[in-house]
């Protein structure tokens, strides 16, 4: 755990560093970006690298908007629409969770990475396990919460190539009696919640172009909302709104394209000029380009009943080689917001115009009505992969700030008149040059890996990154019988020696109130509690208790795989509250473990083996559910 | 082909290959794409296929198959867990394996049609700056003819073609049908697939050979193993030089665009 530790590793660092001469330069540079009109609460140290503020002082604000009632079951992975990941349930607290205690185990039997988080709907347990694709169901009123059936979708084993950074899944939503969930094939199944019968299953992808399907489905006014994987395979990234009853296509809505693809039409008022205009998913490309630009769907989608909008993020777009893709490739790395009937885009803001570091813009949305400046305002609050916490006016697309949480150096800010990202022009990367310390690292300063709100504390728990990478010379490559070049990508810990850090987030001021580092990135996701204590798992098998307010450590325990799954918490038939985690390790991160990488090779998994060479000393592969109550 | 081992380690590989003959019960797993011709299907109609029957042969080997598309992470899904043992076809410079001496060396090139006289050939040819050129796209990238007209200020005038399964001859079909005004594709793909367009279509080689400051055009090709199988790769590079011309043969006939190898090839690109 560390309080404002940024400055302190750092003046040390530069202080003993032989080419600290260098970084002068940098310093006055440093000094003209904090006088422009940018979001205010960052620092800068002296090798112009962008740093997070902590707030040393936070005085604790309890949330005063209003959350979905909580009946202790836990019906999909971000818990309830506004996917806070929080659990009303406070038996379990800082005074008593030392004492928490292995209630049962269950094997999935499978040894790729488990990113799900399991769902608890009727007294019985749901999990879905990476390819192929395997749901059990437990049955939580008997001892040991033995497995009441197991359904088996069959994907096709082709599918596994076109996952481009492990076969995960993560995870199924639960409405209406029954169990939503994609394959990595680009199924959607429905299976019958009780008895464990397929009810329909709709193909919604090709994996021969490339699509794949990872992402958990939400359920929302009766659609099933459904995105693809693939921006790394040339894919053109979509979200599919399908019928709950029958599993039939109600309306698609493409990433690029022209407007009626992207389902853009007269209610579309995006807040920022760059994102108005016609046909802009057609002309911000160079001819056809948006065909295969990416911008998958692959991560969390929000909703608000109350404005009935739908929120989520688009990935980053293709080709890699950025200068192959001019323009700002609308509408991929960026946020839209649909209606949840139609699907019409009501507004979109795009954190990462023209992409150039893999910053994919799927992450949570969490959606909270937040004081700001004096008013209550609704919100929505974004951990973004490219580095900043964005907090945006969920009705309208405005950013109101937009601060650091983890270093970078790729970027200088956000100007919040214009909205546009501030892009630092000595780090823009070239074919053919190699280019040194591009924080974040590719998988951004955080990823998938979804973050959790407790509106006792009023903080945001991130589970996160700490990496920066090198893009180094060209190195040959090969893919379906056709040689090419590709950028060798090394990762490595960011400042300060160590890979990931769980962070607490003030979102109405901007700042880090604590943080823990950890030597792995964290890759799992989180969990907060009304007894004031937070869930999370690290990537060499440690499950984490900590507090909620002060951050310290409270209980552990070391499961048999690294952590990357998400942890729930829910009421048994016994009226005790538990605490659920799948660990497993593998996802992009862990792929050194889950594939077998050899570590010597760093370049490996596009560059994630520099960043955990030696993870396999800490862990090994295998899925296993973990079930904690108070004795 | 250059001939680089000493005579001691022949003799080891020959007595390996002695001890394999006579003990008649060996499997030679190869990884193959399951629909990506001309290299590789699963009716055993690619290039690939036919250079893994000659290995076999020559090796009394049984040969099986595990049919993979290739995709990221393939080699150490597949090579790095002993799911197969052999790549047919990789570039001789690729890291992730140990590669073989080269058995033929390939380019990419321009496809244009007959009849509308381009005859480009280079990337510098100001013709480009008028004309809708194809380029496959690989995955996540652009194959490096696309990075090279990107760098020319020639962005807009490509046309990407995914290049995966039954649609692997979408690019050559474009040319054919006048959907572009030429492409640019890597040899052994366009040999294949302009034949079935009987003499309409011109193939140039692309020049340069290499645009600086380090990405290549033409690229010398060996078969690959995992790193380690040193035994394996020397058993290779003996039925390369038995069989090198009947291997020559089959990429002749599959109108594979074929360069002569230089003496010196192996490790550049």
């Amino acid at each position: 755990m560390r309080h404002s530790a940024y400055r302190d590793v750092w003046s040390s660092k530069t202080q003993h560093n032989p080419r600290a001469k260098e970084f002068v330069a940098f310093s006055i540079v440093s000094v003209l970006f904090l006088a422009l009109p940018l979001s205010s609460h960052s620092q800068t140290n002296a090798r112009g690298m962008l740093l997070p503020q902590t707030e040393s002082n936070y005085q604790i604000r309890p949330y005063e908007g209003k959350l979905d009632p909580d009946d202790g079951q836990w019906l999909r992975p971000a818990k309830d629409y506004a996917s806070t990941r929080y659990s009303s349930l406070d038996q379990i607290n800082a005074g008593n969770v030392q004492n928490l205690k292995l209630a049962f185990t269950f094997s999935t039997g499978l040894t790729k990475g488990h990113e799900a988080a399991p769902l608890v709907v009727n007294n019985t347990m749901y999990i879905v396990t990476p390819w192929p694709n395997k749901l059990y169901a437990l049955d939580l009123t008997k001892p040991g919460a033995p497995m009441k059936w197991v359904y088996l979708p069959m994907p096709t084993p082709a599918a596994q190539g076109v996952a481009c950074c492990d076969v995960v899944n993560r995870g199924a939503s639960y409405f209406d009696g029954k169990i939503y969930y994609n394959t990595l094939d680009n199924q959607t199944v429905c299976v019958d919640a009780n008895s464990g019968k397929e009810l329909w299953r709709t193909r919604v992808g090709d994996i021969n172009k490339g699509e794949s399907m990872t992402m958990a489905p939400l359920v929302a006014k009766g659609r099933v909302l459904v995105g693809v994987s693939g921006g790394e395979f040339g894919i053109r990234g979509w979200l599919k709104a399908l019928d709950a009853k029958s599993g039939k296509l109600a309306w698609t809505a493409y990433t690029a394209g022209p407007d009626k693809d992207v389902l853009i039409g007269p209610r579309f008022k995006p807040f920022y000029a760059q994102d108005r205009g016609q046909d802009l998913g057609v002309k911000s490309w160079p001819p056809d380009a948006w065909k295969i630009g990416g911008g998958g769907v692959w991560g969390w989608i929000s909703y608000d009943p109350d404005l009935n909008l739908i929120y989520y993020g688009t990935a980053n777009p293709g080709p890699w080689d950025a200068d192959a893709r001019p323009g700002d490739n609308k509408f991929t790395a960026g946020i839209f917001a649909r209606d949840a009937d139609t699907g019409e885009a009501i507004w979109y803001y795009q954190f990462s115009p023209h992409d150039l570091y893999d910053y994919d813009a799927v992450n949570e949305t969490i959606l909270l009505d937040l004081p700001i400046k004096g008013q209550s305002r609704k919100v929505l609050i974004r951990p973004e992969r490219n580095g900043y916490v964005y907090l945006m006016d969920r009705t309208t697309g405005e950013v109101l700030s937009a601060d650091p949480f983890a270093p970078i150096t790729t970027t200088r800010g956000v100007d919040l008149k214009t909205g546009l990202l501030q892009y630092v022009e000595e780090k823009k990367p070239t074919r053919g040059k190699a280019l040194r310390e591009i924080c974040p690292a590719a998988p951004g300063a955080k990823d998938w890996q979804p973050s959790a709100f407790s509106p006792k504390t009023g903080l945001l728990y991130i589970p996160h990154q700490h990496l920066c990478m090198d893009e180094e010379t060209v190195s040959v490559n090969y893919i379906a019988g056709t040689p090419y070049v590709g950028a060798n990508v090394v990762m490595y810990d960011a400042p300060g020696g160590y890979g990931g850090e769980f962070t607490a987030w003030d979102p109405v001021n901007g700042k880090v109130v604590w943080s823990i580092p950890d030597h792995f990135p964290v890759w799992s996701g989180a969990v907060a509690t009304a007894g004031n204590v937070v869930f999370y798992g690290t990537m060499d098998g440690w499950f984490k208790a900590v507090d909620a307010i002060t951050g310290k450590q409270l209980w552990q325990f070391k499961t048999g795989s690294g952590i990357i799954g998400q942890p729930i918490s829910y009421k048994g038939p016994d009226d005790k509250q538990y605490i659920a985690v799948l660990s497993g390790v593998g996802g992009w991160a862990g792929a050194i473990v889950a594939g077998g990488l050899d570590p010597r090779d760093k370049g490996a998994a596009l560059g994630f083996v520099g960043a955990t060479q030696d993870l396999p000393k800490f862990t090994n592969q295998g899925g296993m559910l973990y079930v904690f109550t108070l004795p | 082909m250059c001939l680089r081992f000493p005579k001691r380690s022949q003799a080891v590989i020959f007595s390996i290959w002695l001890f394999v003959g006579l003990a008649h019960s060996r499997d030679l797993r190869v990884c193959a794409d399951p629909d990506n011709l001309p290299f590789s299907n699963t009716k055993q109609q690619g290039f690939e296929n036919r250079i893994a029957e000659v290995v076999a042969r020559d090796l009394h080997a049984h040969l099986i198959y595990q049919w993979q598309r290739m995709g990221r992470g393939f080699v150490r899904e597949y090579l790095d867990t002993s799911k197969c043992d052999l790549l047919i076809e990789v570039p001789s410079a690729f890291r992730p394996l140990l590669t073989t001496s080269p058995y033929y060396r390939s380019a990419f090139v321009f496809v244009t049609r007959r009849d509308h006289r381009l005859q480009v050939a280079s990337l510098d040819d100001p013709a480009l700056r008028h004309l809708k050129i194809g380029v496959e796209v690989l995955q996540e990238d652009y194959t490096p003819p696309g990075t090279a007209l990107a760098r020319r200020g020639l962005q807009n005038q490509i046309v990407g073609f995914d290049r995966t399964g039954e649609k692997g001859d979408s690019i050559i079909r474009a040319v054919a049908n006048r959907r572009v005004d030429a492409a640019i594709v890597w040899g052994p793909l366009a040999g294949y697939f302009a034949q079935k367009f009987g003499n309409s279509l011109q193939l140039n080689l692309l020049s340069p050979e290499l645009d600086p400051p380090g990405l290549p055009f033409t690229f010398s090709i060996s078969m690959g193993v995992r790193k380690g199988n040193t035994a394996l790769r020397d058993e290779l590079e003996a039925v390369l030089r038995r069989r090198g011309s009947e291997i020559r043969g089959v990429l002749h006939r599959y109108g594979v665009p074929q360069l002569e190898l230089a003496q010196t090839s192996g490790g550049e690109n």
